[in-house]
């Protein structure tokens, strides 16, 4: 696909990372993995594995205790504006006046920088964002009149017109219907087309073996990543899941199932 | 109508009205933030914390009113809403009961104070609870003026900030903005919006010119900035109307001017839930 002359610097660079306080069962601690430019990884891990915490802590939403996260070599302290992150749709308080086009906007506070307003560069930067994930006729649409899956999509827009390398999806796949599921996939096709890098927190593990170049297993520190090949084996299922994970041998072939919905 | 604008001939009319007004702008554009942050409960707290400062402002100058009185309000409600801050700090309690906590404790505050002149107490805590908008002076209007221009510029130049942190704080995290100075930026132009108003409809009914004129703009805006605009026209519609109609019906400004927008704002609830059901089915 791509080619290198040199060994580029990854996209996105993990470094021993801890974050959360040391109480909570949803901390992380010694979290290390790299992902190329324009791969799409899945983030899996049971409820409470932390997959919430690494990524409001690679977006600086919460601080972390120790190590340090870069982006295309970068150190990550100065750039976290090329970090989009896109958070669970029912955190979010959807009767907030606002348009499509408002939300989108918000992504370039920073870079139309402070006491000022919008000029005409953030209207462009804005209707590309859109268009780039087939929103824009959506664009003086009220935010909250959107579908699960459309809003989904205006908050990638939103961090589009950041201008992120790297986007950063909590559980878009939660509680949506197929054709929203599919509405999201193709967005981020598109999206991988662009260069851009995307990490997807997730618990649908048949859409993470089927949809993306590489799976991070998590419980609280990273369990297995790799190709789907390398991280689907018993072995590191049982580590993440424990005695939720079932494991049947018919035939020749093996079939596993985990059971990740019972909570607690 | 004439008969109606009448009462606008004598000059403690004219000074109300213009105090309605500015007043009517102000808390409408910030009570926005108010009601899309749904932090009704802590404005309503906010207004009360203001009285301890307000009493002793009182009571030192002897029921004159000026300069001290907006300060003492204004640092008063500063303590409150840094107190709230500090107790709900990593979580040590729940903000509803921090508020209600520091709320009360400040508002009893101030009443024990003002209860040690009786004279104060008897008249003028009524004047304080509930507004004396008639008997608003010339330099009451400039202090007003003065808290309208602070706010209404910082709102203008804060309004993406403000917007992001109302919306989705982890944004403001990650686009690296000081979300917790811009809170509390915030934090201190809802105090003196309170300040500025506290004349008009008093403590105890601060918080319906915050969120009625606001909420009713919510049910037609679709963008803030439109929010804010409708809302501060409504502020003044209903501020007017109230004020005038508490001329004609002989009752007090304060309540009279918080019934007048609870009716629009009952008149646009209706409207438009009747249109909601009218109105065909989308395709």
């Amino acid at each position: 696909m791509q080619t290198h002359a040199a060994a580029p610097a990854p996209a996105l660079y993990v470094e021993d990372v801890s974050a959360g306080y040391p109480d909570d069962r949803r901390a992380i601690s010694g979290i290390q993995f790299e992902v190329q430019r324009g791969e799409r990884v899945a983030v899996l891990g049971p409820n409470g594995a932390g997959k919430s915490t690494l990524f409001k802590a690679i977006a600086g939403v919460i601080p972390f205790t120790s190590g340090q996260v870069s982006l295309m070599g970068r150190d990550c302290r100065s750039s976290h504006d090329l970090i989009g992150y896109v958070p669970q749709v029912n955190l979010v308080d959807w009767s907030f006046p606002a348009t499509v086009g408002d939300v989108v906007m918000m992504g370039r506070a920073r870079r139309i920088g402070w006491l000022r307003w919008p000029g005409r560069d953030d209207r462009d930067a804005v209707r590309h964002a859109l268009d780039q994930v087939g929103m824009l006729k959506h664009i003086d649409r009220r935010i909250g009149a959107l579908s699960g899956g459309q809003k989904q999509r205006v908050f990638i827009a939103r961090a589009l017109a950041q201008a992120a390398d790297v986007l950063l999806l909590d559980e878009p796949f939660n509680g949506v219907d197929v054709t929203t599921i599919e509405e999201i996939l193709a967005t981020l096709d598109r999206l991988r087309e662009d260069g851009v890098t995307v990490l997807v927190a997730t618990h649908d593990i048949e859409l993470a073996l089927s949809e993306f170049d590489k799976l991070l297993l998590l419980k609280r520190t990273v369990i297995a990543y790799g190709t789907p090949v390398e991280v689907y084996t018993p072995e590191h299922l049982k580590a993440a899941y424990g005695s939720r994970v079932s494991i049947m041998h018919a035939d020749d072939h093996m079939l596993i199932t985990v059971d990740d919905h019972g909570c607690c | 109508m004439g008969q109606f604008l009448e009462p606008l001939q004598y000059e403690f009319m004219q000074r109300a009205l213009i105090a309605v007004v500015m007043v009517g702008v102000i808390s409408g554009v910030i009570g926005c933030y108010v009601v899309v942050r749904g932090m009704s409960f802590f404005g309503d707290a906010l207004s009360h914390s203001v009285l301890p400062g307000v009493a002793i402002s009182y009571i030192t100058t002897g029921g004159a009113v000026g300069v001290n009185l907006f300060f003492g309000g204004l640092i008063a409600g500063v303590i409150a809403a840094v107190g709230i801050g500090w107790l709900t700090r990593r979580e040590r309690l729940k903000e509803d009961t921090a508020i209600g906590i520091v709320f009360v404790a400040m508002y009893a505050l101030g009443i024990a104070i003002i209860s040690h002149d009786s004279r104060a107490y008897g008249r003028d805590l009524v004047h304080i609870l509930f507004g004396n908008v008639l008997g608003i002076q010339g330099d009451d209007l400039l202090i007003m003026a003065a808290c309208g221009v602070i706010v209404l510029l910082g709102t203008l130049l804060l309004y993406k900030e403000f917007q992001i942190i109302s919306f989705d704080t982890n944004l403001a995290r990650t686009l690296r903005l000081p979300a917790e100075a811009l809170r509390l930026t915030l934090l201190a132009f809802i105090a003196v919006t309170i300040i500025a108003s506290l004349r008009v409809v008093g403590i105890a009914l601060m918080l319906a010119m915050l969120i009625v004129p606001a909420a009713s703009a919510q049910m037609i805006a679709k963008r803030l900035h439109h929010m804010m605009r409708i809302s501060a026209a409504l502020g003044v519609i209903g501020g007017v109307i109230g004020l005038l109609l508490s001329y004609h019906l002989d009752i007090a400004a304060g309540p009279s001017i918080v019934l007048a927008m609870t009716v629009i704002f009952a008149a646009i609830f209706s409207t438009r839930r009747a249109y909601l059901r009218l109105r065909p089915a989308p395709r």
